[in-house]
C-alpha cells in the first residue's frame, strides 16, 4: 500500500501561491501519484471483475476472447456482460466525480453536488412517471429519466438566469426545484402499488444491472466527449476557486468558463443517471476524498475522476460478489464511500491533535 | 441588503401565525361547519365535532407549531454555525439516524405506531449526532465547522444507505417507511407530543443563549475569541440545541428537512444577519409555514390527504426561488 505510506508521512505543506510554479508542480505531483495509484487499482479490479462471478473464468480464457478465439459462451460472458458492466462502473464513477468536482469548485461549497441540485430528482421523477403511465419497458424508463433530468436542468437554468448566471443563486434555485421534485417523487411512490414502488426505489438507489453494450456505447461515448472538454475549462476554474474578484483580476474569463463548466457537469450527470438511475454520493464525496488524499487546497480534477471510477467499481464488485443480498450498487456506494470519508476525517483529526 | 423593521416583521408574523392557527382548527379533510367548530371549542359541541376538533385538529395544530418552530430554529443555528447557506437540519445526521432506528424498529422489532417511532427516532438522532460530534470535533476548535459538516454528511450517507438497503430487502418495512419518510402530522396525539415538549423548550432556550456568540463567530474565529466567546463551548451548545430541536421534531413528524433550510433564508432576508433576530423570527415563522402546508395538504387531494412533508416543499420552494431571484443574492 504505497498510498498508505504516503498518507502516514503527513501532508506536504500545500501552500497555494499563484504564479509560483514550484508549488504548483509539487501539488500536481502529489495529485498525480494519487491518480496513478487509483488507476492501477482500477485496472486490477477490472480484471477481477471480468474473472469473478457464478461462472468463474481463468485469465487464459479471457485472453483467448480478446484474441478473437474462445467459446461462444465465454465470449458472451466477457464481452456482453462483465466487461461492459466494469467499464460502465469506471466511466460512470469518473463522470459523477468530475461533475461533483466542477460544482464544488464553481460554488466553493463542499455541499454543492449534482445530487442536491435537482437533476437526479428530475430524472427520478421522469422515470417514475414513465413507469406509472407508460408501462415499465426499459427504453421508456431511460427516455423518461433523460427527459426528466434535462427538464429539471432547463427549469433551474431559466429560474436562475438573471444578469448572467451566479453560482449561489443557481444552487439555491437548484435546491428549491430539487426539494419540490423530491416531494413529488415521495408523493408518487405513496400512491402507487407496493411492488411498483419497490421497483422504482431500486432504480432510484442507482443500479448497474441493466448495462449492456448497446446502452454503454452511446453513454460511454458522450461521457468521454464531455470529459475531454474538462481540461479546457479547468484553468479558469482554478482561479475561480479563489473568489470571483480575484479570478477577474487575474484576467480569467469567469462568465463563459463557469457556464461551460456547469453545462459539462450537468451533461455528465444526465448521461449517467439516464442509464443507471441516480447513484448518490460519489459526486459529493469523491472530490473531498481526493482532495484529502492529495493534500491540496483545491480539488484536483483528473485525480478526482480516477478516484470516482475506482469508488464505483469497488462498490459494484462488493454489491455483486460480497453481499449475499441483491442490492443496488448505489446503496453500497453510499455506505462504503461514507465510511471511507469518515475514516479519512478521523485520521485528519488525529493528525492535527 | 435592505431589511424590514424588526418589530414590524415580528408583529406581522404573529398576526399570520394566529390566522394560520385559527384556519388549522377550522379547515380539514373532514368538513365540519364553522358554528359546529365554535361549539366544540366552547365545550358544547356534538360528539362528532368534538372528536374531530379535540382528538384530531387540536393535537395536529400543536404538533405543527412544535415541529415548525423547532426545525426552523435548528436550521438557523446550523446555517449560522457551519457558515453554509446550503446546510439543513439533516446535515448533522439527525434525520439519517432517526430514519435508520425507525427502519430497524419496524423491520426487526415489529413496531408500527407513531408513538413507537417517536422514541426510536429520538434515540437515533441522539446517537448519531453524538458520533458526528465526536469525529467532527476531535481535531480541536480550528477544525470546527467544515469537518463537522463533512462528518455529518458522511455518516448520514452511511446510515441512509443502510436504511435503503434494509427497506429494499424487506417489503413490509419499505411499506411503512415510505409513509414515515414523507413526514406527517397525522395521529400525533398529546401522549406523543407532551413528552417531546421539554426537549424542544430546552433546545430553544439554548439557541437563544448561543445566538450572540454566533454573531461574533460569523466575523471569524479570531474576532470571536477576542470578544470573549468560547468557541468550543458555543459549538457544543449549538450541537446540543440542534439535536434536541431537530431530533424532537423528526421524532414527531418524520424528516421534514426542507423547513429548516428555507425558513432561516426567508427570515434572514426580512430581518438581516443578526442571529438573535433570525432565531426569534424563525421561531415564529416556521410554524406558519408548516401549519399552512398541513392545511393545504388536508384539502389538496380529497378525499385523502397529502402528507405535510410533501406540501412543505411546494409551499417553501417557490418562496425560496422567488427570494433568490429578487434579492441581491447573498450567502450568509
Amino acid at each position: 500500500m504505497k498510498l498508505e505510506n504516503r498518507l502516514r508521512t503527513g501532508p506536504t505543506p500545500s501552500l497555494l501561491v499563484i504564479g509560483h510554479d514550484r508549488t504548483n508542480i509539487l501539488l500536481d505531483r502529489r495529485a498525480a501519484v494519487v491518480a496513478a495509484s487509483a488507476g492501477i487499482l482500477v485496472i486490477i479490479l477490472m480484471i477481477l471483475a471480468v474473472l469473478l462471478g457464478d461462472f468463474p473464468l481463468t485469465i487464459s480464457e479471457v485472453m483467448d476472447v480478446f484474441l478473437g478465439r474462445g467459446e461462444a459462451l465465454v465470449r458472451t460472458v466477457v464481452l456482453e456482460w462483465r466487461l461492459p458492466r466494469a467499464m460502465a462502473a469506471v466511466l460512470f464513477g469518473a463522470a459523477l466525480a468530475v461533475s461533483g468536482a466542477l460544482f464544488q469548485t464553481i460554488t466553493r461549497n463542499p455541499l454543492a453536488s449534482p445530487d442536491i441540485m435537482g437533476l437526479a430528482n428530475g430524472s427520478y421523477s421522469g422515470m417514475i412517471l414513465a413507469l406509472v403511465f407508460l408501462g415499465g419497458s426499459w427504453p421508456m424508463l431511460v427516455t423518461g429519466s433523460l427527459a426528466g433530468g434535462l427538464a429539471a436542468a432547463a427549469i433551474i437554468y431559466l429560474l436562475a438566469l438573471r444578469d448572467g448566471l451566479q453560482g449561489f443563486r443557481f444552487i439555491m434555485v437548484g435546491i428549491g426545484v430539487s426539494a419540490m421534485l423530491a416531494s413529488l417523487n415521495t408523493w408518487l411512490l405513496l400512491r402507487v402499488d407496493l411492488d411498483v414502488a419497490l421497483l422504482a426505489s431500486a432504480w432510484g438507489a442507482g443500479t448497474l444491472n441493466s448495462i449492456t453494450p448497446a446502452t454503454l456505447i452511446p453513454t460511454g461515448f458522450s461521457i468521454m466527449m464531455l470529459l475531454c472538454l474538462v481540461p479546457a475549462v479547468s484553468a479558469p476554474l482554478r482561479q475561480l476557486s479563489l473568489g470571483d474578484d480575484a479570478a477577474a483580476s487575474t484576467g480569467a474569463a469567469i462568465g463563459p468558463a463557469r457556464l461551460a463548466a456547469i453545462v459539462i457537469a450537468i451533461g455528465l450527470v444526465s448521461a449517467v443517471t439516464a442509464v443507471s438511475g441516480p447513484i448518490a454520493f460519489i459526486a459529493l464525496s469523491a472530490p473531498q476524498i481526493t482532495r484529502r488524499l492529495a493534500g491540496t487546497a483545491e480539488i484536483p480534477l483528473g485525480a478526482t475522476g480516477v478516484v470516482g471510477g475506482l469508488m464505483l467499481l469497488v462498490s459494484d464488485l462488493v454489491a455483486q460478489h460480497v453481499i449475499p443480498l441483491t442490492l443496488p450498487v448505489g446503496v453500497v456506494t453510499v455506505v462504503s464511500g461514507g465510511l471511507y470519508l469518515v475514516w479519512l476525517l478521523v485520521r485528519e483529526a488525529r493528525r492535527t491533535t | 441588503m435592505r431589511t424590514l423593521a424588526f418589530p414590524l416583521c415580528i408583529l406581522a408574523t404573529i398576526v399570520l401565525l394566529a390566522a394560520v392557527i385559527v384556519l388549522s382548527i377550522l379547515v380539514g379533510a373532514n368538513p365540519v361547519p364553522v358554528h359546529a367548530v365554535l361549539d366544540a371549542v366552547r365545550g358544547n359541541g356534538s360528539n362528532e365535532a368534538n372528536y374531530v376538533i379535540w382528538t384530531q385538529r387540536v393535537p395536529r395544530t400543536v404538533a405543527g407549531l412544535m415541529v415548525g418552530a423547532a426545525l426552523s430554529v435548528a436550521g438557523a443555528l446550523v446555517q449560522s454555525y457551519t457558515r453554509n447557506p446550503l446546510a439543513d437540519t439533516g446535515l448533522l445526521g439527525v434525520n439519517a439516524g432517526a430514519a435508520f432506528f425507525v427502519a430497524v424498529g419496524i423491520a426487526f422489532f415489529g413496531i408500527s405506531s407513531p408513538a413507537g417511532y417517536v422514541w426510536l427516532a429520538c434515540l437515533g438522532a441522539l446517537v448519531l449526532t453524538a458520533v458526528v460530534y465526536t469525529i467532527g470535533s476531535a481535531g480541536g476548535e480550528t477544525a470546527g465547522p467544515v469537518r463537522l459538516t463533512m462528518a455529518g454528511v458522511a455518516l448520514g450517507a452511511v446510515l441512509s444507505g443502510l436504511t435503503t438497503g434494509l427497506t429494499l430487502t424487506n417489503p413490509d418495512a419499505f411499506e411503512r417507511m415510505r409513509g414515515w419518510s414523507a413526514g406527517s402530522l397525522l395521529e400525533r396525539d398529546f401522549s406523543v407530543l407532551l413528552p417531546v415538549l421539554p426537549f424542544l423548550i430546552c433546545g430553544v432556550v439554548i439557541a437563544a443563549l448561543v445566538a450572540p456568540g454566533l454573531n461574533s463567530i460569523s466575523l471569524g474565529s479570531d474576532v470571536a475569541r477576542s470578544q470573549g466567546v468560547d468557541i468550543r463551548r458555543t459549538q457544543a451548545f449549538v450541537l446540543v440545541a440542534v439535536t434536541l430541536l431537530a431530533g424532537g421534531a423528526t421524532a414527531i413528524a418524520g424528516p421534514l428537512v426542507f423547513v429548516g433550510l428555507v425558513v432561516p433564508h426567508i427570515v434572514r432576508w426580512a430581518v438581516g444577519v443578526d442571529q438573535r433576530k433570525i432565531v426569534m423570527g424563525s421561531l415564529l415563522f416556521g410554524p406558519c409555514l408548516v401549519l399552512l402546508s398541513d392545511i393545504v395538504g388536508r384539502i389538496a387531494v380529497p378525499p385523502s390527504e397529502m402528507p405535510v412533508g410533501v406540501v412543505t416543499a411546494f409551499v417553501g420552494a417557490p418562496l425560496l426561488i422567488g427570494l433568490v431571484r429578487r434579492a441581491k443574492a447573498t450567502g450568509l
